[in-house]
């Protein structure tokens, strides 16, 4: 990204100013090199986000934003319904409530070490991954709605997980507002035997040890301690959630001109959040949203089942459940006054800081831990939301590493079959249905996560806890 | 009939050509195909009828290929060959598949919608059609 049409506001916060179309600034949050790696596409899209109707304060880019579709990946806008605001499905994107849960395992490294090709198999065996792969339930219409409706706690109630899950899970573990009724029959037909299935891409099931700790105190609360062995699962909303995606998307692109809205670009497709269309598109995307929350779910008991093979008796609680491609409805204090405002957040986590009402009381003193997703063969990272945070970017900190290079470039490049005998030598077992998907996932195609982690950090969004480095990664 | 795959930062541009615009839509659905495995793998067995309409020809191929992934999701199927007829904004077609077979298609990732990013459907200057957007994988 030409970096001269940026003002820098610090070591990592940079100003794109309000020009032309846009309502209020662009603001980047990352290093001059993570910003000047970015692709120009990136400060487009940012300053087509800042353009659109309600927004409020600035559009915002984590430090692992690239270049996405409408919004870029790592954007944060928030939106006031008194201003005309709006809710974009653009905004949220196709895999609505992706996000990633990490657990506990109670085992050290050399556990792991000492069975570790045996657990990887079991894994395998036991998550469905891969295209065409489908789940252990079929959902019938009355189960598809109270899954819509109960997320985690429908899938604790059908006996998926224990109740002590759902307050380590946002909202915990069901968000309220869906509406199944706005939800199409294609979207549920999608998802009738996706229940419980990891998916593909990105997507992976990750066993991980604790490598270095940066914030005892924190890591305490979160009852981390080095050669700690957890579980990491990043997945979505899987049919469900693109089919309403897609369907959403074209009817805000067909409707905007008649609402008064021009898109810059028709991937940012809108509606005001008071109008029948965006509330039902809200009731449709927290629909999705449980869908997630359910999906994560039904995973997590199946690697219960998978761990408890392998290590009887082993028993895996979960630390914490975070979502990226959401809109959330939450109350910011903005130029002094609290506002109640629908926060996108694409590839983006949620990362409040100590104290806040939404919290666990167990993490009260900390903030919230805000899972950080790395690419296999590198690093994922722990961090918790920081104070600062809540008025640094509505609460918001980066989601993963980032993309640094196209799938094309990374085939290319990696053949899957090495980078899996490669990894293997280093003590990572990759376990997955597609060489193709593994190179396109190769670890030098993501931006460097230390990096990334490092500038959330120093720009004050979370603070770093732990580092994990990955033993097994089931990859869909 | 021509297609190809092409490069976006986080997911995948699939592009299509051709002398008429339902041949551009037939290689662009082609390329589809490749964001998830060789389409020369897929052997064309059973036939899926398929019917949209639009405002215009761009969203009107943002539906052709969203149908096709819906298909995709819940048949379970991979397909190889595309008839596509066009009449002013609205297409009817015919996609040849086969059941997906994990083993010989080695699919790397499902598609999950087709975007409005980078979409442009139109005529290009040596008078071909051209058909293209991203796909969210």
């Amino acid at each position: 990204m030409d970096t001269t049409l940026l003002t820098q506001r610090g070591p990592f916060e940079w100003e794109l100013p309000a020009s032309g179309r846009m309502r209020v600034p662009g603001i980047l949050f990352a290093s001059r090199e993570l910003v000047a790696a970015m692709d120009d596409k990136v400060r487009e899209q940012v300053a087509n986000v800042a353009s659109l109707p309600g927004i409020v304060a600035a559009s915002y880019a984590m430090p692992d934003a690239h270049w996405g579709y409408g919004f870029p990946i790592g954007g944060v806008a928030a939106f006031a319904a008194d201003e005309g605001g709006v809710v974009s499905a653009g905004g949220v994107g196709f895999d609505i409530s992706c996000g990633v849960r990490t657990l506990h395992t109670g085992l050290k490294r050399a556990d792991v070490e000492a069975a570790q090709a045996r657990l990887a198999d079991v894994l395998y065996a036991r998550i469905p991954a891969g295209v065409g792969s489908t789940g252990v339930l079929r959902l019938a219409a009355a189960g598809m709605d109270a899954m819509l409706k109960g997320g985690a706690r429908w899938a604790v109630q059908e006996g998926f997980g224990t109740a002590a899950d759902l307050s380590r899970i946002e909202e915990s573990g069901c968000v309220a507002g869906a509406d199944a009724a706005a939800v199409s029959d294609q979207a549920k037909k999608r998802q009738r035997d996706e229940m419980g299935t990891l998916g593909s891409g990105n997507h992976y099931l990750e066993v991980q040890a604790v490598a270095e700790l940066f914030d005892a105190a924190a890591a305490r609360a979160y009852g981390l301690a080095v050669d700690d062995v957890v579980v990491s699962i990043h997945c979505g909303s899987r049919g469900l959630g693109h089919q309403i995606g897609t369907d959403y998307l074209r009817e805000m692109v067909v409707a905007a001109p008649a609402a008064g809205i021009a898109l810059p670009d028709r991937e940012l497709a809108c509606a005001p959040l008071d109008s029948a269309l965006g509330r039902r598109y809200l009731g449709a995307m927290r629909a999705a949203i449980n869908c997630a929350l359910a999906n994560r779910q039904i995973l997590t008991h199946l690697a219960r089942a998978a761990f408890a093979e392998v290590f009887p008796g082993v028993a895996l609680p979960l630390l914490y459940d975070v979502s990226h491609n959401t809109c959330k409805e939450e109350t910011h204090i903005v130029d002094g006054r609290p506002r109640r405002l629908f926060v996108h957040r694409k590839g983006a986590t949620r990362a409040f800081g100590p104290g806040h009402a939404e919290l666990p009381r167990e993490y009260a003193a900390a903030g919230q831990p805000v899972l950080i997703g790395g690419s296999m063969g590198t690093a994922s990272y722990i961090l918790a939301g920081a104070a600062a945070a809540g008025e640094r970017a509505f609460g918001s900190a980066c989601h993963g590493a980032g993309r640094a290079m196209s799938r094309h470039e990374a085939t290319r490049r990696w053949q899957g079959r090495a980078l899996v005998d490669a990894l293997a030598a280093q003590g990572i077992l990759i376990r997955s249905p597609s060489w193709r998907g593994v190179a396109e996932e190769a670890p030098l195609a993501y931006k460097d996560v230390g990096a990334v982690v490092d500038a959330a950090d120093r720009a004050g969004l979370a603070i770093k806890v732990a580092r994990l480095s990955p033993l097994v990664c089931v990859k869909g | 009939m021509a297609w190809q795959t092409f490069a976006h930062d986080a997911d995948v541009g699939v592009r299509g050509s051709g002398a008429t615009l339902a041949e551009a839509f037939a290689g662009a659905a082609t390329a589809l195909t490749a964001a998830v495995c060789d389409p020369a793998r897929v052997r064309a067995h059973e036939a899926v009828a398929i019917a949209c309409a639009a405002p215009d020809d761009e969203l009107l191929l943002v539906d052709w290929l969203n149908a096709l992934v819906f298909e995709m999701a819940t048949r379970h199927m991979l397909f190889s060959r595309f008839d596509v007829s066009i009449d002013g904004h609205r297409l009817q077609a015919t996609a040849w598949g086969e059941p997906v077979a994990a083993p010989r298609h080695r699919p790397a990732a499902e598609v999950k919608g087709a975007s409005y990013c980078e979409l442009e459907v139109g005529r290009q200057p040596d008078g071909r059609w051209l058909a293209q957007c991203i796909v969210d994988v």
